[in-house]
């Protein structure tokens, strides 16, 4: 096995209904364009392999759109093609993401006999009407349904995503939701509040209750400020007393099993995307591919490559603001040491305003060379992230 | 000057907005020759190519046309344009008393209208002869007869002779021209008398100096002469004297009484030419001066800053410039805690104030912050000292003012009947005294408040506009000062006194004005880590309070795929935002905060 490390990320644009707060590219799609994406896919994968052989993969994660929402052989394709043309290690962490209502038992079983060994369940909530509020298609049942199924073929590893903030929520339906969910003892959360964000339904429903939230002013819809910070504290409280531990901003995980791909991100290290919009970063080149679909397959069935349309090499300045305001996502935080093997500067030596006003405005911590972010410095992310972009030359 | 003065008209074009008034003056331009045959051979293509050369930008303020009537005779016509602006009505005044004659635009389907009036008695004030014309004969709503009725009845003036005309399809419009030869006077002068002219304008030239905008009363001006400005006592040696062709200048031996013409005389700023100053003969000059001179003054102040503290320079230099042309136009340096170093700048009022910064911002790429529009107040010590007061940080302690006076102004409204109860109610909101009612005619009257100038600087004229649904005309004139029950009103941010945000108010109206300050500043003021009190005071009590809550949670959206790029370009509009602050104690205060409180009655 080569000793560079590559994180592996598989688009699956295709989803059975959009739901309201999603701003992701995906879609509702026939069954000929899927064939054709995942054509294109296996194209591209193959491509990218030929410049990749010197790299070893890591982790994979096949998100969306709905990955249980491809037709099974299609998926089976995908898979085959990954293990075909590169060199996935033995103990390689493989995710694939499921929404309840799409995934049968018997899909989950030959998934799982593929080589995926973790999955990410979709749920949201486990209140029916909040469910429908966000316009998910499946209900609780599906959800426990789903989840035992996806035991008994054999997935040990097995995270859940919550969120907070969806309108109409309360902290005695999250409690019941977060509780609900535990019962199941899944492996991992991912607890997200809901953002309002713009060319969604949602933006149109809520967008100016949202602003109007932003300013501090009273609401129709959404949870209060106060609420809603009520009701991120209430999970995050819950989380960690069910023996979770937080590792990054918004996500918890037993001990062991935070997600590999993820914190791969956070710790640059480089990562292949593929599929429309996926994003790679190698060699310090930050690429982007189209999120035109049609280019996508057009481009991707006649082999004719690259399919990104931004291709963008990171200055040094870059590399430090995102060493920054990555790495400090996750919980540990950054090592002022790491910073200096991998820049050949001192930290202080180009963050120390930013690094003293966050320490005295307690949003950041120093300790014993390392540093990270308080709680209230993770739940004010943007405003203490954004210290770390560096002034423009 | 072959033909004399009988050749001559010297005449302005007055009409309300939206008459005609400038289809008209393009029209009679297009209508006429610039040049006399004579002229015509001699001079002109170098001069253009030379003017062309210069890249000189020329303000037409008046412009010389030739005519040949149909009497086969050439005449000499010089229209003068006037601003239209109560901010500049003492130019006006001055432009109008260059001329002789005023042609008088009536919209034929509008008919008589405030600012008709308005103009009318203006030109009349200074005995001008009017030449009323119907205009837009060719509209379908025209009525001619009705608007020709209309003026003869309100106005008083014969239409029987007037043209009726349409200056968009140039019909009857020779009928203008044939109408300024019969209507119209021939100026009156001697060419014997000693130099005397008026000063009705001027514009600075980076090659040539001040070009001085002049009607000549009496005798003769030609280059080498030595001139005296009798107000500024300024002398000079004539360089150049010439007439205005359409967008150029165009240089003659001589001006001589009943001439309209510019001068040149190596003069390096517009202070010393002052608009409606006399020139006159240094060794010979004239006895008494032409009447109606004024030193004009400021009578609105505010502070203007670079949004980027190190443009100051840059801000002193564009100032300086403009100021070479503008002889109203004041500054100063000053210091404020909360925008650095600006100036505090004075302007004949508000639209003048809006014209130098937007040409600060545009012309000179300059990005300001500019604190509340303040009038001049005189403030009275206990210890019997005047303090006239153009900034409201220097306010002395109250303990040390006997009493303040304000600028009051004599307001002329016109109106149509049916707003009369509005415009009255909106005068009395404004502190406005009553003086009188008039009605000019059974539909329109003229209202007489004296009115407090600041209450009417920031909005009054929109007011009005907006109750009147756009039919009330609005004239004013500093009246004087009076006694008044004054106070300053500061902002405090965060217990921190802002001084860029401190004005001074009438008592009465002080909690209204703070209540809607701190309003305004709450929307403006991003929230931060803490709790911001935002407070408006006099002398030390609170009277208004308002609250920007402390920011609790401020996360991103799921992070997707590792596409960080669009994580990073929320996190630079989160920075870019901050760049843009100035900060006052601990709090970040967005430029826009300080501009939002300058319309407050904007809802």
């Amino acid at each position: 096995m080569p000793d560079k490390k590559l994180g592996l990320y598989i688009h699956i644009p295709f989803c059975m209904k959009k739901c309201l707060y999603c701003d992701f590219c995906s879609g509702v799609y026939g069954p000929e364009i899927r064939k054709d994406y995942v054509k294109a896919l296996t194209n591209e994968l193959r491509y990218q392999s030929e410049r990749l052989y010197d790299y070893s993969v890591a982790s994979i994660y096949i998100g969306g759109g709905t990955p249980t929402w491809l037709e099974e052989k299609l998926m089976d394709r995908v898979i085959k093609t990954v293990f075909k043309y590169y060199n996935v290690e033995p103990a390689a962490e493989i995710t694939m993401e499921m929404n309840p209502a799409t995934a049968s038992e018997s899909q989950l079983f030959s998934y799982h006999t593929l080589g995926v060994n973790r999955l990410s369940i979709g749920l949201q909530s486990s209140n029916e009407e909040e469910l429908r509020t966000l316009g998910r298609v499946h209900s609780f049942k599906d959800f426990l349904r789903s989840f035992e199924a996806a035991r008994r073929s054999g997935f040990d590893n097995i995270s859940v995503d919550i969120m907070t903030g969806i309108p109409g929520q309360n902290p005695l339906s999250l409690k019941k939701t977060l509780s609900d969910v535990f019962l199941m003892k899944p492996e991992h959360i991912s607890c997200y509040s809901l953002i309002i964000e713009e060319g969604t339904p949602f933006h149109d429903m809520y967008g100016e209750d949202d602003e109007k939230r932003k300013r501090g002013e009273p609401q129709e819809f959404l949870p209060s400020e106060d609420e809603e910070y009520e009701l991120g504290k209430t999970a995050q409280n819950m989380i960690k007393a069910a023996g979770f531990s937080q590792y990054e901003i918004s996500n918890y995980a037993k001990l062991g099993k935070a997600c590999l791909h993820n914190v791969g991100y956070w710790k640059r290290t480089p990562y292949l995307g593929v599929g429309i919009s996926a994003a790679s970063l190698i060699d310090e080149i930050r690429y982007t591919n189209t999120r035109d679909i049609n280019e996508y397959i057009r481009k991707g069935i006649s082999s004719n490559f690259p399919l990104y349309n931004e291709a963008e090499a990171l200055s040094e300045k870059k590399r430090m603001e995102e060493f920054m305001f990555l790495g400090l996502r996750m919980t540990e935080g950054i090592l002022e040491n790491d910073f200096y093997e991998t820049f050949g500067v001192l930290l202080d030596s180009v963050y120390m305003l930013p690094v003293e006003r966050l320490l005295s405005e307690k949003l950041l911590k120093r300790d014993r060379g390392r540093l990270f972010l308080t709680e209230l410095g993770a739940d004010l992310s943007n405003y203490a992230l954004s210290m770390f972009l560096l002034d423009k030359d | 000057m072959e033909n004399g003065l009988s050749h001559i008209r010297n005449f302005c074009i007055i009409a309300h907005i939206d008459h005609g008034k400038s289809t008209l003056a393009d029209r009679l331009i297009e209508m006429t020759g610039v040049l006399t045959e004579r002229e015509m051979s001699e001079q002109v293509l170098d001069n253009m190519d030379l003017e062309r050369e210069r890249g000189i930008t020329i303000k037409s303020q008046a412009v010389r046309l030739i005519y040949r009537s149909d009497s086969g005779e050439e005449y000499i016509f010089n229209l003068i344009d006037t601003p239209g602006h109560v901010d500049f009505n003492y130019e006006v005044s001055r432009a109008l008393a260059a001329c002789d004659g005023a042609i008088l635009v009536v919209d034929a389907a509008q008919g008589v209208e405030a600012q008709t009036l308005a103009n009318v008695y203006l030109a009349l004030d200074h005995d001008l002869e009017i030449l009323p014309v119907i205009n837009k004969i060719d509209l379908p709503s025209a009525d001619q007869a009705e608007c020709a009725k209309e003026i003869e009845d309100v106005i008083g003036l014969d239409c029987e002779e007037a043209p009726r005309i349409s200056a968009k399809t140039g019909l009857n419009c020779h009928d203008v021209l044939e109408s300024i030869v019969k209507a119209l006077p021939a100026p009156k002068g001697d060419m014997n008398a000693p130099f005397k002219a008026l000063i009705f304008d001027s514009l600075y030239d980076s090659y040539r100096g001040v070009i001085v905008f002049f009607r000549v009363f009496d005798g003769v001006v030609k280059p080498g002469d030595r001139i005296r400005m009798m107000a500024t006592g300024a002398v000079f040696n004539v360089v150049e004297t010439g007439y205005f062709g359409p967008g150029q200048f165009i240089p003659c031996d001589e001006l001589s009484a009943g001439m309209v013409g510019y001068l040149t005389a190596s003069i390096k700023d517009v202070h010393e030419t002052r608009v409606g100053d006399t020139i006159t003969s240094d060794e010979k000059p004239c006895e008494a001066a032409l009447p109606g001179y004024k030193a004009v003054h400021p009578m609105v102040y505010c502070g203007m800053y670079p949004a980027d503290g190190a443009k100051y320079p840059d801000l002193r230099d564009a100032l300086e410039k403009l100021q070479l042309n503008d002889a109203a136009l004041q500054f100063e340096p000053e210091t404020s805690q909360a925008l650095g170093f600006g100036f505090r700048c004075g302007f004949l009022g508000l639209l003048h104030l809006e014209i130098i910064q937007e040409r600060l911002e545009r012309e000179y790429d300059l990005d300001l912050v500019t604190t509340a529009p303040s009038v001049v107040y005189r403030v009275y010590r206990t210890d019997g000292e005047m303090i006239e007061l153009t900034n409201p940080s220097n306010l002395p302690d109250p303990s040390e003012i006997d009493h303040m006076e304000e600028p009051v102004v004599d307001a002329e409204i016109m109106v149509t009947k049916d707003y009369v109860g509005d415009i009255m109610k909106l005068c009395q909101e404004r502190r406005g005294e009553y003086v009188s009612l008039e009605y000019v005619e059974q539909t329109r009257a003229i209202l007489k408040y004296v009115l407090p100038l600041n209450e009417i600087i920031y909005d009054f004229f929109d007011a009005l506009k907006s109750r009147s649904r756009g039919y009330a005309s609005f004239d004013y004139e500093l009246k004087g000062y009076v006694k008044s029950a004054l106070c300053k009103l500061d902002i405090l941010i965060n217990k921190e006194r802002v001084d860029a945000l401190s004005f001074i108010v009438f008592e009465g109206t002080a909690y209204d004005r703070g209540r809607k300050m701190c309003e305004k500043l709450k929307e403006n003021i991003p929230r931060h880590l803490f709790e911001i009190p935002i407070q408006a005071a006099v002398g030390g009590r609170v009277i208004a309070r308002e609250t920007v809550k402390a920011m609790r949670k401020d996360v991103l959206a799921k992070c997707y795929g590792g596409d960080i790029s669009r994580k990073r370009k929320l996190l630079e509009k989160q920075k870019e935002g901050k760049k843009r602050m100035r900060m006052i104690g601990e709090v970040e205060i967005p430029q826009e905060a300080f501009m939002s409180v300058l319309k407050l009655d904007e809802e």
